[in-house]
């Protein structure tokens, strides 16, 4: 299943967030979108997602153009993982999952036995077996953004599509899901994630884009892309960009006036800090 | 083990509104329940009974009790879907402005002196034509979330028609129509008869019919739009079935016997906390506690005064406390 985006102009009603967008998807490629608060980058998702109508150029699924894909047919090649919300009612987390299922099923049927094992086979593989019968209402955040995953992982889809999956997640569980996408990705799904850490993309990215000003700045391996001028570019701060001792991933660390520099001690650059 | 225990509560309430609808057949100032024994002792061995008080066992009460299930089920039928379909555990089915036209539409019956039968239809039309106002300007206004826009056209066209059904009280003769407005607007089972029950039939079973068949889809809306067609799910369509649906099944109800409040609201929370939020069977635990609530609450009326009670006045009299007693006690069927 290949995802290819030629130039693409998005946006939603009379506005054009973003123009002259192309990159393609590889199976089992790992894609992060970095750019801006505003830049557009939940808008050209919903895009691709196809809740919004393309202004120009194409999406091509498998060569065929987004839109002449039936709804449940695509449904059934990309799926959605949204932020973690809170749910309105208290489904429980093993239903939630299965809801998953629905591209899968006929317009009036229920998920069965055999939706009932991918489910759960979904969250044992995030290790989430436990809190199948947990109210998803009372489970914590990242738990949500693991029963989402788990249910997006359960509608069998070859693109995964995450909206900042590491958002309001406490740092444990940042981590745990970066590396839950990362085994994804080797298990051959393609996924493209938007995030705000430049961090996360060098954990678990092999290209990066960047949006900004209304274009795709920037397509790149992670090391290539995500320079100190490029982020002084998106984000107006001067970063130093190294890897610490005993860390495989490179880091970024921002260097603006702390406390200590304003009295005139210089602790060097923050890679070398303790 | 959590399944189990679900569908045991289901049974539960089966055989509860059971007993309910015999209780309830056998409440009233004509007779109580020896003679119900009696009569059915004689229907069952081919014995003539006293014919008044078949009279008002089979053409009273038991149209009174069959109105008072197939109404209350259908109220709470509708309270859940809509609750579903607009993600808001405080909405009613009134929400679309349903029972206020069917109100006017009675009112204006009432107002000309028209028979029965016809008061009944124009209300019906009344509260679809309320609806389909709502629906077409939500679909004359894009580029909001299609579920919101919704609810606030029904609030501005419910207060139209308020201030319609205002304007008609004030021209309405005081001695004769006011009353039987006020009456209508508090909502009764005191006159229904067999036709009634009859008539509403249909209506009610066609309606029924895109909630069973979408149950489960029904869970998928209530993620909202944006989310369930990530799932494959055509959000429009399927909001758009559900909701004539549930408006038919509560056009129907209300042009019987009136605006009887807080059912929708309250009964599919209840519901909820005894078999959990999926649509599969919060559907029919909310019909089965919509249908024995009405009942009980018409017992009540026909029993606790000399005069009967209008439903509305006694729904919102006992729920309210009730659904404050639920809220007190910490025991949230949402969020």
């Amino acid at each position: 299943m290949t995802l290819e985006i030629r130039d693409l102009a998005f946006g939603y009603g009379g506005r054009t967030v973003g123009e002259n967008v192309s990159l393609s998807l590889a199976s089992g490629e790992v894609l992060a979108l970095l750019g801006p608060n505003g830049a557009g980058k939940t808008t050209l998702f919903k895009t691709v997602l196809g809740l919004l109508p393309v202004k120009a150029g194409d999406i091509l699924l498998n060569g065929q153009p987004l839109s002449a894909w039936p709804r449940r047919e695509r449904a059934k090649r990309i799926a959605y993982v949204p932020q973690a919300h809170a749910a309105l009612f208290p489904f429980t987390v093993l239903e939630v999952v299965l809801m998953g299922r629905a591209p899968h099923l006929a317009p009036f049927a229920s998920p069965g036995s055999r939706d009932r094992r991918i489910a759960m086979e979904a969250l044992a593989g995030l290790g989430m077996t436990h809190l199948a019968m947990r109210p998803y209402t009372e489970i914590s955040g990242g738990e949500r953004q693991m029963a989402l995953i788990a249910r997006a992982v359960t509608q069998e889809p070859s693109i995964l599509v995450m909206d900042e999956p590491t958002a309001n997640l406490d740092y444990g569980n940042q981590m745990r899901v970066l590396s839950h996408i990362r085994a994804l990705a080797t298990r051959g799904l393609s996924v493209v994630l938007s995030t705000h850490n430049p961090d996360h993309a060098f954990l678990v990215a092999d290209r990066v884009a960047l949006l900004h000003a209304s274009k795709l700045n920037a397509l790149g391996s992670p090391s290539h892309v995500l320079t100190p001028a490029a982020l002084k570019q998106l984000y107006d701060i001067d970063v130093v960009i190294g890897s610490i001792d005993g860390s495989e991933a490179r880091l970024c660390a921002p260097r603006f006036a702390t406390p200590s520099d304003m009295k005139g001690t210089n602790h060097g650059s923050p890679e070398r800090n303790p | 083990m959590m399944a189990a225990e679900r569908k045991g509560g289901l049974w539960l309430l089966v055989g509860a509104l059971f007993l309910l609808a015999l209780a309830s057949m056998s409440v009233g100032k004509y007779a109580g329940p020896s003679e119900i024994v009696a009569a059915l002792r004689a229907a069952s061995s081919g014995q003539a009974t006293d014919p008044v008080l078949s009279t008002v066992l089979w053409n009273v009460r038991l149209p009174r009790v069959v109105g008072a299930i197939l109404i209350g089920a259908a109220l709470a039928a509708a309270g859940a879907t809509y609750q579903g379909l607009f993600r808001n555990p405080l909405v009613s089915p009134d929400i679309l402005g349903v029972s206020g036209g069917a109100s006017l539409g009675a009112v204006i019956g009432i107002f000309l002196s028209l028979p029965v039968l016809a008061i009944q239809a124009i209300s019906f039309a009344g509260g679809l034509l309320a609806v389909g106002a709502v629906y077409a300007v939500g679909l004359a206004i894009r580029g909001r979330d299609p579920a919101l826009t919704l609810v606030l056209a029904g609030i501005a066209i419910g207060a139209l028609v308020g201030a319609g059904i205002s304007l008609i009280k004030i021209l309405a003769d005081p001695y004769d129509q006011l009353p039987a407005i006020t009456y209508w607007l508090l909502g009764s089972l005191t006159a229904i008869t067999r036709l009634d029950v009859v008539s509403i039939l249909p209506a009610l079973l066609v309606g029924l019919v895109p909630l069973v068949l979408f149950c489960w889809r029904m869970n998928l809306m209530t993620l909202g739009d944006e989310e369930a067609q990530t799932l494959g799910v055509d959000t429009r369509l399927t909001r758009s079935v559900l909701i004539a649906a549930a408006t038919l099944i509560t056009a129907a109800a209300v042009s019987v016997c009136g605006v009887i409040g807080w059912i929708g609201l309250v009964i599919p929370h209840i519901a909820r906390m005894l078999v959990g939020p999926d649509f599969r069977r919060l559907l029919p635990a909310s019909m089965i506690s919509g249908a024995a609530y009405l009942l009980v609450v018409d017992m009540l009326a026909r029993s606790i005064a000399l005069t009967e009670v209008p439903l509305g006045i006694l729904t919102a009299a006992v729920g309210a406390p009730f659904f404050l007693w639920l809220l007190a006690s910490g025991r949230r069927a949402w969020q």
